[in-house]
């Protein structure tokens, strides 16, 4: 479980979170989807650490993360993964490499045993015959796949995930919602997904947070998302047509 | 202000290298990743070496004869002063400045590429400690390369000194052989190789610095490694001041 307590984050006077409360829990993937530019992106990397917000508290399963020093925070990172907007695969090494990186440096497997993990988890997002090629052989979207496939890797158990299906067809990206889903509810990790995918909402949606300019707007789930009363949500979410007609056939 | 600048860039590198020389997480991938950048910085960087030693000892050599030998000279007094400047000078201090600009700009690059692409927070993430994973390495690679580097400079330095002699007929190498060994002292080869480990440090240390604090884009990771050459040069040239004074006494 991961708790967020009334974080801010500024840049240059700039206020891009203004006092987020909410509460992640385990087994479940919590959704973030808000409009471009609304801060999906830096709520993430406060959460991770990347970036220090000026208020607020972060608690890793009632472990407080702003109060603990380098060692502890790059002990409590290896039971984070993370998917990077950009992917940002190591483009030294070839995929296998990558995705074997972060067991080559924190578990106590042999070879052999790394690398069948490695190959498990390539084959979990469908990339086991890209092994030795180079990161920038692959499309985009593939590069996701194998961000994914690393971030997996160890078995995390917080799992963060920025825009994991931008530039995906709708076929990839169901595929890797349902994956990111699966191994949320089968390993029981605390999942957090920034994406504004509607697909992915109304498919893995259990715990959707909204965000607008910085503050959380509105809190709920695919279930009730279509027939909520908040305007700045309905104006975000009834700009595409499919969403407008599928909210008309549910009221009929 | 510049005072300033500099002293903060100092302190903040200070800081980096604190991160830098801690124990590797992991001695397996640290050997991993020495041995190619033993390659990579080391092993790569001989054909240039070898190049411009052998071209530099020809030219040092045909100066000597043109400028300074005199017929009240002793005739070996060019290969003397060849073998003088190559071992003194040019084999460790104009060889590394050359190499900051051909090791330094590409370790500036790498790492500053993997910064704005983010390679560098992915590592972070991870809980990996990437400065400790992505220098160390580096340092530890150039620094037990320099010394090869250096006798093979050294070598190739005479190598084009002969060539020279032999093909333009302006000395024998009987000649250049006297002079070559004339009063010679073992201790220049071990200053040479001192002060090259020094210069590897500093060339594998600034030029990471430069990479790792890049912010922006590709425009950004460009002048950091313009800067990183500069600054590297600059720093050899002041060390070598002081490492020359400490050595030569
Ligand atoms: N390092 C930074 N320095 C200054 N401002 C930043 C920085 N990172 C983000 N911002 C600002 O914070 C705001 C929110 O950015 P963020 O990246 O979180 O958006 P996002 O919701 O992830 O958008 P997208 O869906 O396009 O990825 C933006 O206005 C951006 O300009
Ligand atoms: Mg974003």
């Amino acid at each position: 479980m991961i708790e967020v307590l009334s974080v801010s984050k500024q840049f240059n006077g700039q206020e891009v979170l203004k006092e987020i409360t909410a509460t992640f829990r385990n087994g479940e993937v919590s959704l973030i989807i808000g409009q471009s530019g609304a801060g999906k992106t830096v709520l993430l990397k406060c959460i991770v650490g990347l970036f220090t917000p000026e208020k607020g508290k972060i608690l890793y399963d009632g472990r407080d993360i702003s109060s603990m020093d380098k060692k502890e925070i790059r002990h409590l990172r290896q039971e984070i993964g993370m998917l990077f907007q950009n992917s940002a695969l190591f483009d030294s090494m070839s995929v296998l490499e990558n995705v074997m990186f972060p067991l080559d440096m924190f578990s106590s497997m042999t070879y052999n045993e790394r690398r069948k993990r490695a190959m498990f988890c390539l084959d979990r997002v469908g990339l086991s015959e890209a092994q030795y090629k180079n990161p920038d052989e692959l499309s985009g979207g593939m590069q996701k796949r194998v961000a994914i496939a690393r971030a997996i890797a160890l078995e995390p158990k917080y799992l963060f995930c920025d825009e994991p299906n931008s530039g995906l067809d709708p076929q990839t990206s169901l595929k890797i919602d349902e994956l990111i889903h699966g191994i949320t509810t089968e390993f029981g990790i605390t999942t957090i997904v920034n994406t504004h995918d509607m697909n992915s909402v109304m498919g893995i949606g259990d715990h959707v947070l909204y965000l607008a300019n910085g503050n959380l707007a509105w809190e709920g789930n695919k279930d009730n998302i279509l027939n909520s009363d908040n305007e700045l949500l309905n104006n975000f979410l009834f700009s595409s047509d499919l969403v407008k007609k599928v909210k008309e056939m549910s009221l009929k | 202000m510049f005072l300033a600048g500099s002293i903060k860039s100092f302190g903040s590198y200070l800081i980096l290298m604190r991160r830098v020389l801690s124990r590797p997480q992991r001695w397996s991938v640290f050997f991993r990743q020495t041995l190619h950048e033993i390659y990579q910085l080391g092993i790569n960087s001989i054909p240039i070496v070898l190049l411009i030693s052998f071209f530099i000892g020809a030219v040092i050599c045909i100066q000597m004869k043109l400028n300074v030998e005199s017929p009240w000279m002793p005739k070996f007094v060019v290969g003397y002063a060849t073998r003088e400047i190559l071992l003194l000078e040019f084999s460790s201090s104009i060889m590394c400045l050359i190499l900051s600009g051909k090791v330094g700009s590409n370790i500036t690059s790498e790492i500053g590429t993997m910064r704005v692409t983010q390679q560098i927070d992915a590592l972070e993430i991870m809980g990996v400690n990437s400065a400790n994973f992505l220098i160390l390495p580096k340092i530890t690679a150039l620094m037990s390369m320099i010394p090869i580097l250096v006798i093979f400079s050294i070598a190739t330095g005479i190598a084009g000194a002969f060539a020279i002699g032999e093909f333009t007929g302006i000395i024998t190498a009987e000649d250049l052989t006297t002079g070559l060994q004339h009063e010679f002292k073992q201790w220049y080869i071990w200053c040479s190789i001192i002060k090259s480990f020094a210069f590897a440090f500093i060339i594998t240390s600034v030029a990471s610095y430069y990479g790792y604090r890049v912010t922006g884009g590709s425009v950004e990771v460009g002048q950091a490694s313009t800067n990183a050459v500069v600054s590297c040069s600059v720093l050899i040239l002041f060390s070598d001041i002081i490492l020359t004074q400490l050595l030569m006494q």
